[in-house]
């Protein structure tokens, strides 16, 4: 049944031609269209695209002449510029704008033969741990409490993906990762998803948030759906000039390694009073897992932990206020008039920008002003450097670190929403990783009392995410997770 | 004797520092594969980067890191081999990303110096602070509409070196001798066409003044000026405005201003409370740029010969006085013309011939001396014929005169005209003879002591030979007859 599908299955039952691409793309449009209504996953939906798509990688793969996902019907995050698409990153000042470019990374997967179901709903310029932000109304987390079926939050930045994978309205999806948009979602909706290292997948051509941070990279049924998509998406980008230069492994075949003689590092400063005791019980249980398959567990410390939050909202706000100024209203986007320029910027950003948006502006202009620059962007810089030593230190005694991805589960919609430094919290555990560039994946492990999903995170050394995809997949295994959300596509 | 204003509590001293802002010669922009040409109609030279759609990034041009290595380089300064790019953040129509790229913490070039040559023949150091790589902005066009504003993106991206000087400059003289030096460096580097109409070199003047033996006072800014007459201008207006309002008891704000050409003034451009704050802060789309010192010791020996060593070089080898030397070196194009006159030639009469006649020319006839009518072969060709006797000095200025119009071989001009001198001494004779029977009260005059008459027997006899007399010849010839 289509909508047992893996990734992977859907490509082996694609190449032995026991399904057409024009059946799965045709199976998954019929889903968004059953559940996008309730959802609210995709702003935009690209059924013809995808249909003519469906038909040419139909073609290819009836000569052979297959790519590496040639056929499979993909959502993408709306921050990824699509040639001819309507781009709106979640804001309502991107509603009039159709890039006449494509991004390297949904290029790279249009080479490989995917098909593109459409534009999946995100928190407007990837601001927000909740898909509270878009401009285009809340995406609802496909998963509800057991006996309760108030809506719940897919987590953001990425819930949108996040939502659609878990539901069966597509088999993969991009997404990106500031300080978490990949790895929350992803624990939040039950499933996999791995921010690669900075560098590994290129910026050109996805909107940008804060510069040093971003990093594209996918969600999936599972990690070595993961490994699949992070292959073709990864690779070197001259037109990035933060792109690295290194070639691109075998991450599927990495997925096979195991954990056996791998030193797997618990750092203490990720535990807190305050984490659910479940939560915690379901990080020991994974830790008890990797044990069991071979891997050796050594408590670390990773000392300026504590000032990752902190320090991250002052770095992305300060590159988000500079990257943002570009949606002036002068030539391209929506455009409020006014009786002169400085009005005309006024209006635009004011009917633009949501709160959220405004909001992470003005502390980002704050921390870049003259007479504050040295007390927070410096300072936080500085900080930055600090944590990438604890990690790298760390990685110096340990292969990979293993904690939990986010410090709750799914929580209700309208929730935290008065809080925004509650609201940040949320990042607590994955925003490191982006600080110091390291990748990390989020991998369903469990679910909490109210049969709501739970995810560890793994952390590797950059440039390593074959340990990554090695250690959460032997956690998958051990998981055995088949626990499925109340709404989902054929049930 | 130093440049100072007379006013009425005394002397003053003006202090000047010149940041210059010189368009990279390049094919493409600083941060886009997007091409450079002037003039192309708006907006037909803009990539998406320069009209900074989302997701774009910048990808820095190595040709343009290049260019202002060779410039550092020419302006002995020190090469940084780490330098950084920064965002300098401000909302305007024409700058579409809402930053410019420019490097403020950490330029490509530090400390350098320029000699500059005064009319005196003196010369002085100015110091050179930095030299920066950023990027400039797009063109606002208020003069289109009635009611709006049109954006040119053509040159948004485009390279510039900002090169700021210390405020080592002492009088307007100065200031239009630097302006002029660093032009001309960068044009024997290549690195700017130093075309100021074009405003691919246009120069912010800053202006204090202050009574001898005092630390500065406040200084003023006066933006985007577009010619070396008006640098030397603002200094002068700029510096008499500072010194009316520090003499009626006033004080100097600082402020940026507008020389206003039309009427000899300069004004405020924007008021203080209107003053950015640029929070500026490394780009995190570039990385920090890291030049390996092998590649920039290859720019380096690729120097060409630039005007300092040139001009020495014109002084020992060939003679020329310091002043001539530094007319003939100020345009590469006129040195090189000029050295192709002067090989295997008497060199000081070749530059008495390319800095006099040829540049008189070239003036009456407008034209540059890439578009000289005379080919410096054939000025060559000229002295030749002076030099082997076949025509004298007087005759060659109309030999000249007559290439400048017809763009005619001197040699046939000559042959066409007759104009080959007269060396035979017998019809040298026959004229001196003619001369003196004409004018016998003048000889006697002569006989009896008045030499001075020397010189009207021998313009006599020249005129009787239509000029062509070898004048030694007929200089020997009127003393041998009259004595």
């Amino acid at each position: 049944m289509i909508s047992d599908f893996t990734l992977a299955s859907a490509r082996a039952a694609l190449r032995a031609r026991r399904v057409s691409s024009t059946e799965l793309t045709r199976h998954f449009l019929g889903a968004i269209d059953a559940l996008n209504p309730q959802l609210n996953a995709f702003i935009t939906v690209t059924a013809d695209r995808a249909l003519v798509q469906a038909a040419a990688a139909d073609a290819a793969l009836a000569s052979g002449d297959h790519g590496a996902l040639t056929g499979i019907p993909l959502a993408i995050k709306d921050l990824f510029c699509t040639d001819g698409v309507r781009t709106t990153a979640g804001s309502r000042i991107l509603s009039p704008f159709v890039p006449p470019y494509e991004s390297t990374v949904t290029a790279n997967l249009l080479r490989d033969g995917a098909v593109f179901l459409g534009k999946a709903n995100m928190d407007e310029f990837a601001m927000g741990s909740s898909n509270a932000t878009s401009a285009y109304g809340p995406v609802v987390n496909p998963w509800t409490r057991t006996g309760d079926n108030r809506p719940l939050v897919p987590g953001g930045s990425s819930g949108g993906s996040a939502a659609a994978v878990a539901a069966g309205l597509a088999l993969g999806a991009t997404a990106t990762d500031t300080g978490g948009s990949i790895r929350q979602p992803a624990s939040f909706c039950g499933i996999a998803g791995i921010k690669p290292t900075y560098g590994r997948c290129s910026r050109w051509g996805v909107v940008a948030f804060a510069s040093s941070l971003d990093q594209a990279g996918p969600v999936a049924r599972n990690v070595q759906d993961c490994a699949i998509l992070l292959g073709s998406m990864a690779g070197y980008d001259p037109k990035d000039s933060t792109s690295a230069n290194i070639p691109v492994p075998d991450f599927a075949a990495a997925c096979r390694r195991g954990v056996k003689g791998l030193r797997i590092g618990v750092p203490r400063e990720y535990r807190s009073d305050d984490m659910p005791p479940e939560i915690e019980a379901l990080w020991q249980q994974g830790l008890a897992w990797l044990r069991d398959a071979g891997a050796e567990i050594v408590d670390v410390s990773l000392p300026h932990t504590k000032y990752g939050l902190a320090t991250y909202y002052i770095v992305a706000p300060a590159e988000a206020s500079s990257n943002l100024a570009r949606y002036d209203g002068v030539r391209f986007g929506a455009r409020s008039d006014g009786a002169d320029l400085t009005a005309l910027y006024e209006n635009t950003r004011a009917d633009g920008f949501g709160a959220e948006v405004q909001r992470r502006i003005m502390i980002g202009t704050y921390v870049l002003s003259a007479g504050y620059y040295d007390a927070y962007y410096i300072r936080a810089q500085k900080i930055r450097s600090l944590i990438l030593k604890d990690f790298t230190e760390v990685f110096a005694k340990v292969d990979a670190l293993v904690t939990p991805t986010a410090p709750s589960a799914a929580f209700a919609l309208g929730d935290r929403l008065d809080d925004p430094i509650k609201m940040y919290f949320n990042d607590v555990f994955t925003v490191p990783a982006n600080m110091a560039g390291i990748p990390g994946m989020s991998v369903p492990a469990g679910l909490d009392a109210h049969g709501l999903p739970l995810g560890l995170q793994v952390l590797g050394r950059p440039f390593d995410e074959e340990t990554v995809f090695a250690v959460a997949q032997t956690i998958e295994d051990a998981a055995g997770f088949l626990a499925r959300p109340s709404v989902r596509a054929g049930g | 004797m130093a440049y100072t204003i007379e006013g009425n509590s005394g002397r003053w001293e003006v202090v000047v520092g010149l940041e210059v802002h010189a368009q990279v010669i390049s094919n493409a922009k600083l941060f886009s594969g997007a091409a450079t040409a002037f003039g192309a109609a708006p907006n037909s030279q803009v990539s998406l980067v320069d009209a900074a759609f989302p997701g774009m990034l910048p990808v820095l041009n190595g040709e343009c890191v290049a260019q202002a290595v060779r410039t550092g380089l020419g302006l002995n300064a020190e090469i940084h081999l780490h330098s950084r790019f920064d965002r300098k953040n401000y909302f305007y129509a024409d700058l579409p990303s809402g930053y410019q790229i420019s490097q403020y913490e950490h330029p490509i070039v530090g400390k350098g110096v320029i000699e500059i040559e005064l009319a005196d023949g003196s010369t002085r150091q100015i110091g050179v602070t930095r030299l920066h790589l950023e990027q400039d902005a797009g063109k606002s066009l208020h003069d289109q509409h009635p009611t709006k504003t049109f954006v040119d993106l053509n040159r948004s991206g485009v390279a510039l070196m900002e090169i700021v000087s210390e405020p080592d400059i002492r009088s307007p003289e100065e200031a239009g001798a630097y302006v002029r030096k660093l032009r001309s460096i960068l044009r024997y580097l290549g690195t700017c066409d130093g075309n100021m109409e074009e405003g691919s070199l246009r120069a912010d003047v800053n202006v204090s003044v202050r009574k001898a033996g005092e630390a500065y006072r406040t200084r003023c800014e006066i933006k985007n000026v577009n010619s070396i007459r008006f640098v030397m201008q603002a200094v002068e207006v700029e510096a008499l405005r500072q010194i009316k309002v520090w003499e009626d008891g006033g004080e100097v704000v600082q402020e940026t201003r507008l020389f206003d050409s039309a009427r000899g003034t300069t004004r405020p451009m924007r008021s203080k409370e209107d003053a950015h704050d640029y929070r500026y802060f490394p780009d995190p789309d570039l990385r920090p740029l890291v030049l390996d010192p092998a590649w920039v010791e290859s720019l380096r020996a690729a120097l060409p010969e630039l005007p300092d060593a040139k001009r020495a070089r014109f002084i020992g080898d060939f003679g020329l006085s310091p002043y001539d030397a530094g007319v003939l070196v100020a345009e590469q194009s006129t040195a090189s013309y000029f050295e192709t006159v002067a090989a295997g030639r008497d060199a000081k009469l070749a530059a008495n011939w390319v800095t006099g006649d040829l540049f008189a020319a070239l003036n009456r006839k407008s034209v540059t001396i890439e578009g000289s009518p005379v080919t410096p072969a054939a000025l060559g060709a000229l002295l030749d014929l002076i030099g082997n006797k076949t025509i004298n000095g007087k005759i060659a200025k109309q030999v000249f005169d007559e290439m400048v119009e017809t763009g005619a071989a001197p040699d046939a001009i000559v042959q066409a005209r007759g104009l080959r001198q007269v060396v035979d001494t017998s019809a040298i004779d026959a004229a001196v003879d003619a001369v003196i029977a004409a004018n016998p009260d003048k000889a006697a005059e002569y006989r009896s002591g008045k030499d001075k008459l020397f010189g009207f027997f021998v313009g006599q006899v020249m005129k009787a030979m239509a000029g062509k007399g070898n004048p030694a010849l007929v200089n020997d010839a009127v003393k041998s007859k009259l004595g």
